[in-house]
């Protein structure tokens, strides 16, 4: 069970979404993940740079804030082996899809991209799809 | 100075993705769960997010010809919904029913320090790179095909 958040969720959105227009304000990028975190693999593309600080960053302020002492609820209620069939399974899949939640979810929807509303609604529904085979048809197998 | 200013935008995104519960497997996978301890606090993730990019956007696009910083705006090219497009989506939906990490998510969540994260994300670039080496050899097969 897990707490319905409002505020913190609704709240936590407008930075998210703040930080995609202060990307594109200064930087003139999208602010999508799978494309950042591409960046600093190889093959590298020129754009490593300021990808490599985005990252560091994004790792950094969770960090901080945990050091203020600002509680962060994390739980993880899936197997190891769950975490990196899931982990590879997104990978291949937002490398082939273009993308993920930040660079179709927010971004491209935010300019009307027919693209990433496809690609939005199709992740959408296989996430939908993959959670109730899981817990109610395999009962939670993994 | 200027990658001052990137590594805050970097900062403010792994902030709001920390306090809005995404970087939380836990709520993820509730947030799909429907049919069980269903949580809706994800959508207003996207509500908010949204709420503020779709007016910042087309503000930036309508009031500027380029960005501050850079030369010019860069934005996907691609126009056709095709087979790639909805089968990488689907693949990725599957792997984030799994494991509940987007790699969005999953990147300030290393932030928070458990091994868990960085179990998931060693996986996605695994992923990540297989991808790349598949279609990459589909490349050099269509090439040499074309020679």
């Amino acid at each position: 069970m897990t707490q319905f958040t409002p505020i913190l969720s609704l709240g936590g959105g407008l930075l998210i979404g703040l930080a995609a227009v202060a990307l594109m304000y200064f930087w003139g990028r999208i602010a999508g993940m799978t494309a950042i975190i591409g960046g600093i693999l190889p093959p590298f593309d020129r754009d490593w740079a300021w990808k490599a600080t985005f990252l560091a960053g994004a790792i950094s302020a969770p960090v901080l804030l945990q050091a203020a002492g600002q509680q962060i609820e994390y739980d993880v209620p899936v197997s190891t082996a769950a975490l990196i069939i899931g982990g590879i399974v997104t990978g291949i899949g937002v490398t082939i899809g273009s993308g993920c939640t930040s660079g179709h979810g927010i971004c491209g929807i935010a300019r009307f991209s027919k693209r990433s509303i496809v690609a939005t609604a199709t992740f959408m529904v296989f996430g939908f799809v993959t959670v109730y085979l899981i817990r109610h048809v395999l009962g939670g197998a993994i | 100075m200027r990658y001052l200013i990137v590594y805050l935008i970097g900062a403010l995104f792994g902030t709001g993705i920390a306090f809005s519960g995404m970087a939380n497997p836990a709520k993820v996978l509730n947030f799909f769960d429907v049919m069980g301890p269903f949580d809706l606090s994800l959508l207003l993730v996207m509500v908010g997010a949204l709420s503020v990019a779709i007016p910042g956007y087309a503000l930036i696009f309508r009031k500027r010809n380029k960005p501050v910083f850079t030369g010019e705006f860069v934005l996907p090219k691609a126009k056709l919904v095709d087979a790639k497009l909805v089968g990488g989506s689907a693949t990725f939906g599957i792997g984030w029913g799994i494991a509940g990490f987007c790699p969005g998510a999953a990147i300030p969540a290393l932030g928070l320090g458990h091994s868990s994260a960085f179990i998931f994300v060693a996986a996605l670039l695994v992923g990540i790179a297989i991808a790349r080496f598949a279609t990459r050899v589909e490349f050099f097969t269509a090439s040499r095909q074309a020679s």
